[in-house]
């Protein structure tokens, strides 16, 4: 019997597509934002309104990830935007080189925010980096207030906790207070924003941040 | 359910590892795993002893090592284990935590042995 060492991290070969995409990024000058959440948060709904409100005026790309369907490409599509669909085939969880394959279909000349819309799941997502600049965590008010505790790490590892279906908080015995105490116990850095896709409260602010963003890293 | 993943990681990675020449069994392969991984330690085993069959690794015991969340508390200066779902320093309450160990997910080394009858 005889003991051969390794120390070589498990995910090795997903971080070395991920840097590879974060370098054409960077050399495309694209922002790129890898947004999760539990299946039913509103994500799409979310990228629609994000992507009425721009209007055209941001060089903006999409990229969904989805178990089974393209539904969510198509609705995307509608909003004039180049749009891919991944399909995982009952993969929990996008990885690096499903991006890094998905990219080939874009001209990044005019790209300048790239979206990556995740599968539905807060805890797989959390382990696989595709190179993004940061991961945007969507929780709806439906889910409870309790979400962050449940799964600290999606909510350790993203920038920015995005709150929606706030249209609904009168009907739910989800305290808005409590969510945001319990996110920002997990991650005292998060940038929380609080939205509705039904009555658009929220999505300017949301929007507008995030165009910023784009600008400062194109700049 | 992202166990599955991993575990084939895992495989490649240590079928990287063994020598060309000598038939070998695998015995057991040794795991580095944190506890904010988001690895369900069961639901690992059960794949890597699936997805091992017909392979040098079949039959090898996978060795966890579990490592804690612990972090620095930038407030009080003080290292420590920290809750995952309480997120404070330990010492003194504070949120500005850096994390120092509890996201590894590495292999370690493998144990294996010449295999039997074929030489």
């Amino acid at each position: 019997m005889s003991v051969i060492t390794i120390e070589r991290k498990v995910l090795e070969k997903n971080d070395e597509v991920a840097r590879q995409n974060r370098l054409l990024f960077a050399q495309h000058k694209i922002f790129a934002i890898n947004v999760v959440s539990s299946p039913g948060a509103g994500k799409t709904s979310l990228l629609e309104r994000t992507l009425e409100h721009f209007a055209g005026r941001v060089g903006v790309a999409v990229i969904e990830g989805d178990v089974q369907t393209d539904i969510d490409a198509q609705r995307v599509a509608k909003y004039n935007v180049p749009a891919v669909q991944i399909v995982t085939r009952g993969g929990c969880h996008l990885e690096a080189n499903l991006v890094h394959d998905a990219l080939q279909n874009f001209d990044l000349t005019n790209v300048r925010l790239l979206i990556i819309e995740n599968v539905g799941n807060l805890v797989c997502p959390s382990n696989y980096d595709l190179g993004e600049a940061m991961k945007i965590v969507v929780a709806s008010t439906t889910e409870g207030d309790d979400k962050p505790l449940k799964y600290p790490a999606m909510f350790r590892n993203s920038s920015v906790l995005i709150i929606n279906k706030i249209d609904l908080l009168p009907y739910l015995n989800c305290n808005i207070g409590t969510l945001r105490a319990n996110a920002l116990r997990i991650n005292p850095s998060l940038t929380v924003f609080e939205t509705s896709c039904t009555t658009g409260a929220g999505i300017a602010e949301w929007a507008n941040w995030l165009t910023a963003r784009a600008t400062s890293v194109n700049a | 359910m992202h166990e599955l993943s991993v575990a084939q990681s895992i495989v490649d990675i240590v079928l990287q590892h063994l020598p060309k020449e000598d038939h070998v069994a695998v015995k057991s392969v040794g795991l580095r795993l944190g506890e904010m991984a988001g690895i369900v330690p069961d639901s690992l085993e059960f794949c890597f002893s699936a997805i091992t069959q017909g392979t040098p690794l079949e039959g090898a015991a996978l060795e966890i090592e579990h490592v804690p969340l612990t972090a620095h508390c930038n407030d009080c200066g003080v290292d420590g284990n920290i809750e995952p779902t309480l997120f404070a320093c330990p010492s003194c309450g504070g949120r500005s935590l850096a994390i120092l160990s509890g996201r590894e997910m590495q292999v370690k080394d493998i144990e294996v042995e010449e295999s039997e009858g074929i030489r």
